[in-house]
């Protein structure tokens, strides 16, 4: 479950880019592609295991000057664990 | 089209290296002519080269190389490198024959993300599968290769009427093999497998024993697998938005260099596709009237264009209303709309007789046959 001591990860399975010709951060898989929005892909960027759900809405309420974006982040975070994108470590 | 209509690029880029195939399988989609086109007129090297820069500059990103068994060009490795250089996610479509420890080590380093081993499951190997033997051994092999070079494992299995009847043992299989998803991909009634629709087409009642049997299984094994499971068409009442619609995603390139909307478009009377060889991919994707002919809906028959679910399935599958209604542009006859429904209801009605399928043999797909049928 979705507790502070989770830190999320991108899945081995999947890959994220910068597709120039789509404008767009994607996810690659077996034989599939997610198209990313900005907000989702700024949150998965930070997905990389080396911090936990608090850190991660704190860096991005530093960089993009916002405030309470903790909900959006793990409202996403959940979504992207149940298609397995994400996995905590 | 209008200039607004402007497709987006060929997301997905089918790279069908060669018909050559060491498996006979009589579902087969590559087109029964498939003999044709020999070892000596497939694109070498360099055309393949060009053909992966092209479509990448294009926004391609998912490749798939498949066949035949793409594993019989001795190229593939420097194909994957090259893939995998430009940033695409590389696919490897394959029935496991060849893929020895050398190329699977070779595939790793070049780059390669993801194979989709099938069964393959002609009777004969069907026979085998369900003894335990040669297939069995062969798929344990390499379904330990592809788990110790550490790339995720999609099992395809095509389904049909004779080997529908053992869904469970299949998923069992999937699952000890470690599959991460599995496809039950019920037969798609083209080429190779349209000649043998009768044998194939299952019955109503194997179809709801079979889905029931793998939601058993969904709910018993949880999250260790995915398994997808494809109903043949012809049970539905409306198309399939085939190929997610016409030139819209897929550009299918054939072992002769041959650029398709899919892989058996080739098909279509009336309509010429151009030549990787004598034409950029650009071009191809965006002018070229093979391309063109069926994107947007002006080319829809009354009974697409007045309905309201176009958009959902446009108007379904071109191949599969020129082979069922002997026009490309007519209302895939899937869909109960279609004049011709009763072509598909047909041939339903024969799969649920005792002792359907059984009137004539199999015909398998091997060359011999390809030669025979289309001379």
């Amino acid at each position: 479950m979705n507790t502070d001591a989770d830190h999320p990860r991108l899945s081995a399975h999947f890959r994220m880019q910068w597709e120039e010709a789509q404008q767009a951060w994607v996810l690659l898989y077996p034989e599939g592609m997610v198209k990313l929005n900005a907000s989702a892909a700024e949150i998965l960027k930070r997905c990389d295991g080396s911090r936990d759900v608090p850190a991660l809405v704190a860096e991005l309420e530093r960089t993009f000057e916002a405030t309470g974006l903790e909900a959006e982040v793990r409202a996403f975070l959940d979504m992207a664990r149940q298609q397995r994108w994400v996995a905590d470590t | 089209m209008t200039a607004t209509d402007r497709p987006g690029p060929p997301l997905w880029l089918l790279a069908e290296l060669t018909y050559r195939c060491p498996l006979h399988c009589a579902f087969c989609y590559n087109p029964v002519d498939f003999a044709r086109t020999r070892a000596e007129d497939e694109l070498d090297t360099e055309g393949w080269l060009r053909v992966l820069n092209e479509a990448r500059a294009l926004g391609s990103v998912q490749c798939g190389f498949s066949g035949g068994e793409p594993l019989v060009r001795d190229d593939l490795e420097i194909l994957v490198a090259e893939a995998h250089r430009l940033g695409y996610y590389t696919n490897l479509l394959t029935s496991g024959v060849g893929l020895t420890e050398d190329r699977a080590e070779a595939l790793k380093a070049a780059g390669l993300d993801h194979i989709q081993l099938s069964f393959q499951d002609t009777t004969k190997e069907l026979n085998d599968f369900l003894s335990h033997t040669r297939t069995f051994d062969l798929k344990q092999q390499v379904a330990g290769r592809i788990k110790r070079n550490g790339w995720p494992m999609v099992m395809n299995c095509v389904i049909h009427r004779l080997n529908i009847d053992h869904i469970g043992q299949i998923i069992d299989m999937a699952v000890e093999l470690g599959a991460e998803y599995l496809e039950l991909a019920n037969s798609q009634y083209y080429a190779w497998a349209k000649l043998n629709r009768d044998q194939l087409l299952p019955s109503r009642e194997q179809l709801e024993r079979a889905e029931r049997i793998t939601n058993e299984y969904r709910a018993k094994l949880g999250d260790k697998i995915r398994i997808f499971f494809v109903v043949p068409d012809y049970y539905e009442n409306r198309p399939k938005k085939c190929m997610n619609g016409w030139g819209n995603v897929f550009l299918t390139v054939t072992p002769d260099g041959t650029a398709l909307p899919c892989h058996t478009a080739k098909m279509l009377p009336g309509l010429s596709f151009p030549n990787v060889r004598e034409m950029g991919v650009g071009e191809i994707w965006y002018d070229s009237e093979g391309f063109n002919r069926y994107r947007g809906d002006g080319w829809m028959s009354d009974t697409c264009k007045a309905c309201p679910e176009k958009e959902k399935d446009l108007g379904g599958c071109r191949c599969q209303a020129f082979m069922l209604a002997g026009d490309p542009a007519a209302t895939d006859p899937v869909c109960d709309k279609s004049p011709q429904h009763q072509v598909v209801l047909d041939a339903v009605a024969r799969a649920q007789l005792p002792g359907a399928g059984t009137a004539a043999p199999l015909l398998f797909r091997d060359p011999k046959a390809s030669r025979r049928l289309a001379p």
